[in-house]
């Protein structure tokens, strides 16, 4: 006996971003980075080929957590930290179902620090967008895992002397399978990171620096400079060398494994490491590099595939089913009458 | 000599013995065998919270009782009739439950002077003359066993392992209990020389018993008039694990336990693990918060979602469960308590969660409570809940307790044919679909993801009245807090009379959970004793039933007695404005029947 409706999906080739969108009035700060946020994503989700009734987003607490009101598809604005575990009881229930989690430094690395550590290592297929704008937000200005030392905030009068959290190594070590860094702002790369994360099979954590214009504004001015990205950045591409400033400059190694700045005119390009999105090791040093010593990494630190947990979960189910006769109630019954029975007559 | 058999009423035993001695695997023999011969049945054992304890040592005893009648069996007996004590520690920290005049067997192998020391007897008992309220039987099971198993040649340890099978195969001959259903699951479970060592054992032991001049009689305890048909022993935690599996068949929803392992209740999640092969599907998530979000999610995509856990587990859970509460999504949960506070006392049982679970979250955020009264009721507790969790989309909580949890009883095996549906309707009209419409249950349409037309988003925030969109509408806050707690109210509607069991006036003894054993026999005693006396036991803690208030009138006292200090005696007072007479205990152990016998007639002296 089945409950579950069994209904015509929508054609998911007729989509527009108009269907991803509500009609509720979109209430972050004007100037905030969540709305290129909001845009990218309401862009990306027609070009998945998923119907908008499948696709589910769930977040915690913060203003990022209020994305989820903005989508025109399932969603769940829960409560703080809590949304990738929330998150992993829809996707195992149901896996046909794309589940976004949509957090923020604070909810997912301070008090929800062990869901997301947890979600990532199982591999449950999941796609966390964390908005890393460094600060408490929506409680008005307290600093955040992701502050820096000496940050100067409502709860830090004398500047923080908390050692931060790097969102993307924090990934890396809880073993993520897909982990990538993109900018709020940055609506070419943006898309493509997105549809990667889609398409990867497993936990998709993706840090999106994005720029509170109220609390925290400029945060990530020093990378984000139109004009003096090219020498901030780094653009990770699988295959390729890892070159920077128009590609005059590139990554390297010293003998002791520091990574160093390599001069490719004087050195040579053979000098320079090949990025290799399926090297942890090499996904952590890169996670490691930040401005000014170093360009920041953004794009693929690390892809590589992995066993989901709500694969493997059906998987065993279906082993197990082979028990089965189809017969629920029946097989039911014969559970009940398990074990050591006795009539009483 | 021909030896004499006398007929018994019924009997308590209790096993006690080292962790390792293996008390537990001894009771449970006695029970299915007891069981099997026709007495009814019930079963408590008491290990100790430590996983293996220094041999010998006091808090490393594990006990387990049980009470065989050819009457109907309530509880697993006050005090035992025979003790059976493997070792100085098991003997002391048992002994003095046991009735005078009461059946003491003693491994005399066991009384050593370490043993003695660490049980801290200056003299041993066996030789002091400080056991002459008791008929004491000094067996040297320890050496009896070894040169019974001899021959099978295990080694010393391994044939020591034995020694449980000769105490529970001189129990047996005590009894006049038959050999054969212990042998049958011994050549299931063992083969070969552990087989054989074993079953040499228990028949050394039965053997003994006939043989020995110091055993001049032994007892019979005919069959009980017991309801026909299929029976198996049942723990409260299977049983619960088997409503739930029997829930999701019965409404052909999708089961989902998230949880996190929690003494008394991590077997729900290990039972449940094992039954894939009937859709349900298990999470051991990463904490206490993850597992009750898990399961809340599951309910979001159209599961029934159930979360398990014991009072601390609960206390981590409330944020979760608020939110449960603001999307009303249907949830089951289970809350096996335990003493408290904190972590308070592990393995022992208590009743002192109840206004953490009516009143332990932020807010005006009301939950139906449905709680179990005996192992095998845990079976029909774990559907009530499923169904009024569907019913009026609402998550529920189930209150089970350590006692019910691991206590055992023979239970009648249900059909689900006789099992009522529970009818699930989930969304899947567009038209006119608002996520926060009501139907006459004040339940809300379950939209699940995957459904065309009927995306919404829910969360945490107040929701507006019809839509479900974000509301800090000060009317509409006042109206949702009214309609979530209207809601909660109108499970009552669907609640049976209440029918007190016994005398239509006198004292009224009120309880529910675990206690309904104890309860239900000491009124059925205090009338025979002439004392007018009824019983209700309520499985509904929130809503109370509407008639609640009118059955109380109708008696002159009200007693209510809890494994707590007084909670339902305090929300009984408070509903009612009635004085009633809380009756409390808070020693990790559940009431014996002459306890709240002595209560219920001690007031009928002073009223008379
Ligand atoms: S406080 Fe900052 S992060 Fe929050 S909405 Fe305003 S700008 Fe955005």
């Amino acid at each position: 006996m089945t409950v579950y409706p069994n209904l015509q999906p929508t054609d998911p080739s007729g989509q527009t971003r108009k269907d991803f969108q509500t009609d509720q009035d979109v209430r972050w700060c004007p100037g905030c980075g969540d709305y290129s946020i909001l845009a990218n994503v309401q862009r990306t989700l027609p070009k998945l080929g998923i119907p908008r009734e499948n696709v589910v987003f769930i977040s915690g607490i913060g203003c990022s957590s209020r994305f989820p009101y903005y989508m025109g598809t399932y969603g769940m604005h829960s409560i703080h930290g809590r949304a990738p575990a929330i998150a992993t009881g829809v996707k195992t229930l149901n896996p046909e179902l794309s589940v976004w989690v949509i957090t923020g430094d604070g909810d997912a690395l301070s008090i929800g620090g062990n869901h997301l550590i947890h979600a990532l290592r199982r591999n449950v297929d999941l796609n966390i967008l964390l908005f890393n704008n460094k600060i408490y937000g929506l409680t008005k200005g307290q600093y955040s895992p992701t502050s820096e030392v000496g940050k100067r905030t409502k709860s830090t009068p004398y500047g923080s002397i908390d050692h931060p959290f790097n969102p993307v190594s924090v990934a890396l070590g809880a073993d993520a399978s897909f982990v990538a860094r993109v900018l709020d702002v940055d609506a070419k790369l943006m898309p493509v990171v997105l549809e990667r994360a889609a398409a990867h099979g497993g936990a998709s954590f993706v840090e999106i620096l994005q720029n509170c214009s109220i609390f925290n504004d400029g945060a990530w001015a020093d990378i984000s400079d139109r004009k003096t990205k090219h020498a901030t950045q780094l653009e990770l591409q699988h295959g390729l060398p890892l070159l920077f400033d128009k590609g005059t400059k590139g990554i390297g190694l010293d003998n002791r494994m520091h990574p160093r700045v390599v001069d490719v005119e004087a050195e040579g390009l053979d000098k320079v490491l090949v990025h290799d999105e399926t090297n942890p090791a090499m996904a952590y040093l890169l996670s490691r590099l930040t401005y000014p010593e170093f360009p920041t990494p953004m794009g693929v630190f690390l892809s590589i595939p992995r066993p989901t947990y709500d694969a493997e979960l059906e998987a065993q189910m279906r082993h197990a089913g082979r028990k089965a006769t189809g017969d629920g109630m029946a097989d039911m019954q014969a559970l009940l009458e398990s074990g050591r029975t006795w009539e009483v007559r | 000599m021909p030896k004499t058999e006398t007929v018994l009423d019924e009997v308590t035993i209790r096993f006690a013995g080292d962790s390792g001695d293996g008390m537990q695997l001894t009771g449970s023999q006695f029970t299915h065998t007891s069981a099997l011969v026709g007495n009814d049945v019930s079963t408590f054992p008491d290990y100790p919270a430590e996983i293996r304890a220094p041999a010998g040592s006091l808090f490393g005893v594990s006990g387990f009782q049980l009470h065989f009648s050819s009457k109907a069996v309530l509880t697993p007996g006050d005090a035992p009739d025979v003790l059976v004590a493997m070792n100085p520690a098991a003997l002391k920290t048992n002994l003095g439950d046991l009735k005078v005049g009461g059946i003491l067997i003693a491994n005399t192998q066991a009384f050593d002077d370490k043993n003695l020391e660490r049980a801290g007897y200056a003299t041993n008992p066996l030789e002091d003359g400080s056991l002459g309220d008791y008929r004491v039987y000094p067996v040297d099971i320890t050496t009896m066993t070894l040169g019974a198993v001899a021959e099978v040649g295990l080694g010393q340890k391994a044939a020591l392992r034995c020694k449980n099978f000769f105490a529970l195969g001189l129990v047996y001959w005590l009894f006049n209990r038959p050999l054969e259903h212990t042998l049958d699951w011994l050549k299931e479970k063992f083969h070969g020389d552990v087989y054989d060592a074993n079953e040499k054992a228990l028949k050394a032991g039965y053997h003994y018993g006939e043989t020995a001049e110091a055993f001049d009689q032994s007892y019979v305890v005919e069959q009980a008039q017991i309801e026909p048909g299929l029976y198996r022993n049942i723990t409260g935690n299977e049983a619960l694990a088997l409503g739930l599996l029997a829930a999701c068949q019965l409404s052909g929803l999708k089961g989902y336990l998230g949880s996190y392992p929690i003494t008394p209740a991590s077997d729900i999640l290990h039972f449940l693990s094992k039954q894939k092969h009937l859709g349900f599907k298990t999470f051991q998530a990463e904490d206490e918060i993850a597992a009750v979000g898990a399961a809340l999610g599951a309910a979001f995509a159209g599961g029934l979602g159930v979360t398990t856990t014991s009072g601390p587990g609960m206390a981590l859970k409330a944020e979760a469960i608020g939110l449960a509460v603001m999307t009303e999504l249907p949830m089951v949960i289970v809350n096996v308590q335990r003493g408290g506070p904190s972590t308070g006392l592990p393995t022992k049982t208590e009743q002192s969660d109840l206004l953490q679970m009516l009143y332990g979250r932020n807010g005006e955020s009301p939950v139906p409570i449905v709680a179990a009264q005996s192992p095998g009721d845990c079976f029909y507790a774990a559907i009530e809940a499923a169904r009024i969790a569907v019913r009026h989309s609402v998550p529920v909580v189930l209150l089970s307790d350590g006692y019910v949890a691991n206590g055992a009883e023979p239970w009648k095996v249900p059909k689900m044919a006789d099992l009522p549906r529970i009818p699930v309707r989930f969304a899947t009209e567009a038209e006119g679909f608002e996520p926060y419409s009501r139907d006459d249950d004040l339940g809300r349409p379950w939209a699940i993801p995957g459904t065309p037309g009927l995306e919404h988003r829910l969360g945490g925030l107040e929701k507006q009245h019809l839509t479900g969109n974000v509301s800090y509408n000060p009317e509409n806050h006042e109206f949702m807090c009214q309609l979530r707690a209207d809601k909660v109210a109108k499970v009552a509607d669907h609640l049976p009379p209440t029918a007190p069991h016994g005398d239509a006036d006198g004292t009224l003894v009120i309880g529910w959970g675990g206690t309904f054993g104890a309860l239900r026999a000491a009124v059925d005693q205090a009338r025979q004793h002439g004392a007018k006396a009824a019983h209700v036991h309520l499985r509904h803690l929130n809503p109370l039933p509407k008639d609640l208030g009118e059955v109380m009138a109708r008696y002159e006292r009200v007693l209510v007695p809890e494994l707590n200090l007084g909670q339902l005696s305090f929300l009984l007072r408070a509903k009612y404005l009635r004085a009633v007479e809380p009756y409390t205990k808070l020693q990790g152990k559940p009431f014996k029947v002459s306890e709240v016998l002595a209560r219920i007639l001690e007031a009928k002296e002073v009223a008379a």
